[in-house]
């Protein structure tokens, strides 16, 4: 923001100065001053972009070429032994590439009924204050409210309340369920505003239109509600999934250490056995999954929701 | 005035503080000769506020300490900034890898370290900690030191850590939700994979699973023989369904029942002991680690000064006694144990008979950075 004040100010100044004569100069020099603007607004987040992610992205490249020095850390080699030896952590892998999603897709399931009562049932008067009850979790630390659920998911907590109605010997905490319940109760708030902004946009006529024609409800929803909600799902699963994929926390928390992710990983291939390189090839492997996921997921879902939308216009 | 002459040329002066420095003359004769001492004597008596601070005058900046969790009593931390003037930053790290990871990508501002035993080599090799003065921390006596716990931070014959705090890696048994009574790791093992199955945790941390594994076995507990550790894996992975979790926080699971067993270390059993009697500490018969934590001043300490007043103060053995009973972990200076409490000196888990710690074993450089140690801990993890 600070950036951005001075710049128009700069802009105005210049376009004031211009209301003289010498037409073609002026376009000219003002073609080019708007092209600076552009330059200087783009500059910060650009040079962020460069130094605070490229550069150390081709650092972490390089180094999964390296080798591991006697003691730990990083010594320059070219070696694809890093990459061979990803079949060492395929658990891990398997891990995230199946919790991820799944803990996605129920977040997802239970965001969209909250996100819809918010945005369609609920008047507007409560509409402010209960979305940001939705973001209330956020007010205490994340570390603190997984002990909680530590507690809650421990032997003295569910299971023992399942015991009384019979169900006994039921295990969730350091299961992977646990997990599955950790991500749904820590990414909740994370989905619900996306899918609620999208479908607090959604032209209530057309509802009715749809009524009018004939659908039920039901088909309503499917036909209607839910393709034209499907941006908002999707940037709040992509957020969600993002997360959850380099998610170490919550694992080690809830799964304690059962349930192994590739962020666990990481964070022991770095700070307990220091194999820097091993752990880069690692960080490679899973920016390249991310990257391919989403690329054909977003794919997928623009197309979906952009033709939707075009038939309906 | 015929023993000391009236004036000293300046050469003489940087001659003798050569000759101090180098160690070829004692700081009495130094300030002796130099006039220094008496200069000194007048000048405290003139100005109060300069006798009791002892090397503490002149300091000046922040010390920065990096340590471990719940280990130093902010009360003589506080008692140091009011002394000297110098505010201490605190940083609480979880692992001694962290630390060095830390300490090797460099700048890291800090001055002393709480380094283990094993590490201590290490940092020396890396050239990231500094061989101590001793000069500077007089309050510092290696004679009043137990001897088993100097070994570590001397190398060579060079001091480069003095010892801290000591303790043992065990395990802890709540004998209200077990009948089992282990009393090694090859019972612990054993019980694991029976009785207490599902009941059962392990450290987080290689040296000690992997060591004590090693141990149940019959092996070292600093064993990379590779076909003993392919035994102990084989162990590891067997045990792995039966393990209610791997964690180095294994307090709460004990607490609230989940777990009825942990492999623990001494100041988490004097902990869970003190607000619960049923929770019991026992050292494998069969083995195990025994720690020595020190302090080490970092090379090129931003706050040099302050750092080795800091040891100064710290090792004083009424000032370190109120530390001990702040955090509960034993310390190996006879001085100090003599002015501790008797329910921390009778406490069989702070001080265990000596019979029980001859079989125990310090960990090594080698175990905590041996890779297939650490790739092994990684298979077991993700098994």
């Amino acid at each position: 923001m600070a950036g951005l004040v001075p710049a128009i100010l700069f802009t105005r100044g210049k376009k004031m100065r211009g209301s003289r004569p010498r037409m073609m100069k002026l376009s000219m020099t003002s073609s080019l001053r708007s092209k600076l603007v552009t330059a200087l607004l783009l500059a910060p987040a650009g040079l962020f972009f460069v130094f605070l992610l490229l550069v150390p992205l081709a650092v972490v490249l390089l180094f999964s070429f390296g080798e591991r020095a006697p003691a730990g850390g990083y010594v320059p080699a070219f070696t694809l032994q890093n990459y061979m030896d990803l079949p060492a952590r395929g658990k891990a892998f398997f891990n995230t590439l199946t919790l991820a999603p799944l803990g996605t897709l129920l977040t997802a399931l239970f965001a969209f009924p909250m996100a819809y009562f918010l945005a369609v049932r609920t008047s507007p008067k409560w509409r402010i204050a209960l979305l940001i009850l939705v973001m209330a979790p956020f007010w205490t630390s994340q570390l603190l409210r997984y002990y909680a659920w530590m507690i809650i998911l421990g032997n003295k907590g569910l299971p023992s309340w399942l015991a009384m109605v019979g169900l006994t010997d039921v295990r969730i905490i350091n299961t992977p369920w646990a997990v599955l319940i950790g991500a749904v109760y820590g990414y909740l708030p994370l989905m619900v505003p996306p899918i609620y902004v999208s479908l607090e946009k959604l032209d209530k006529r057309l509802l009715e239109a749809s009524a009018d024609l004939g659908a039920t409800p039901t088909r309503t929803f499917l036909q209607v509600t839910l393709p034209l909600a499907l941006p908002g799902v999707a940037t709040g699963s992509m957020l969600v999934f993002i997360l959850l994929m380099g998610d170490y926390i919550l694992p080690q928390f809830l799964g304690g250490g059962k349930v192994f992710f590739i962020g666990n990983a990481l964070v022991d291939l770095f700070l307990q056995s220091r194999n820097w390189p091993f752990g880069a090839a690692v960080s490679v492997a899973l920016v390249a999954i991310m990257f391919v996921t989403i690329y054909f997921y977003m794919r997928f879902v623009l197309s979906k929701s952009d033709t939707r939308r075009a038939a309906l216009v | 005035m015929t023993k000391h002459p009236d004036h000293i040329s300046a050469e003489k002066f940087l001659a003798e503080l050569r000759r101090f420095q180098k160690g070829s003359v004692t700081r009495r004769h130094f300030l002796g000769v130099t006039g220094l001492g008496l200069a000194t004597a007048v000048l405290s008596t003139a100005m109060p506020g300069l006798r009791p601070r002892k090397a503490y005058a002149g300091l000046s900046g922040t010390l920065n300490v990096t340590t471990w969790p719940n280990y130093f009593s902010q009360e003589n931390y506080d008692d140091f900034t009011k002394k000297t003037g110098v505010p201490i930053n605190v940083n609480v790290f979880g692992s001694n890898e962290e630390m060095l990871a830390k300490l090797q990508a460099g700048s890291t501002g800090w001055d002393v370290l709480v380094p283990t035993n094993y590490t201590i080599s290490t940092y020396k090799g890396l050239d990231l900690i500094e061989p101590l003065d001793l000069k500077l921390f007089p309050s510092y006596d290696p004679a009043q030191q137990d001897p088993r716990f100097l070994g570590p931070g001397t190398i060579d014959g060079v001091t480069y850590a003095v010892p801290k705090d000591w303790g043992t890696t065990g395990f802890i048994v709540n004998t209200k939700s077990t009948t089992e009574n282990p009393v090694s790791w090859k019972d612990f093992f054993a019980a694991t994979q029976g009785p207490l199955s599902g009941k059962v945790t392990v450290h987080d941390y290689q040296l000690t699973t992997i060591g004590s594994a090693a141990k149940s076995l019959g092996y070292s507990f600093n064993t990379v023989d590779p076909k003993e550790l392919a035994e102990v894996e084989k162990l590891l992975i067997a045990t792995k369904p039966h393990l209610f979790g791997i964690t180095s926080d294994y307090q709460p699971a004990m607490r609230n029942g989940d777990a009825a067993m942990a492999m623990c270390w001494t100041n988490d059993a004097a902990q869970l002991h003190r607000d619960l009697p049923e929770m019991s500490y026992r050292l494998g018969k069969d083995g195990g680690e025994i720690w020595v934590d020190h302090y080490a001043v970092i090379k090129g300490a931003p706050n040099r000064d302050a750092a080795y007043a800091f040891l100064d103060f710290i090792l004083t053995p009424e000032i370190n006694a109120k530390e001990i009973e702040a955090h509960g972990t034993p310390t190996p200076d006879a001085r100090v144990i003599k002015l501790l409490p008797k329910d921390i000196l009778e406490n069989p888990i702070l001080y265990p008979a000596a019979d029980q710690l001859s079989v125990l074993e310090y960990g090594a450089a080698e175990t905590l950075t041996n890779p297939a140690r650490a790739e092994l801990m990684a298979r077991f993890k993700s098994a």
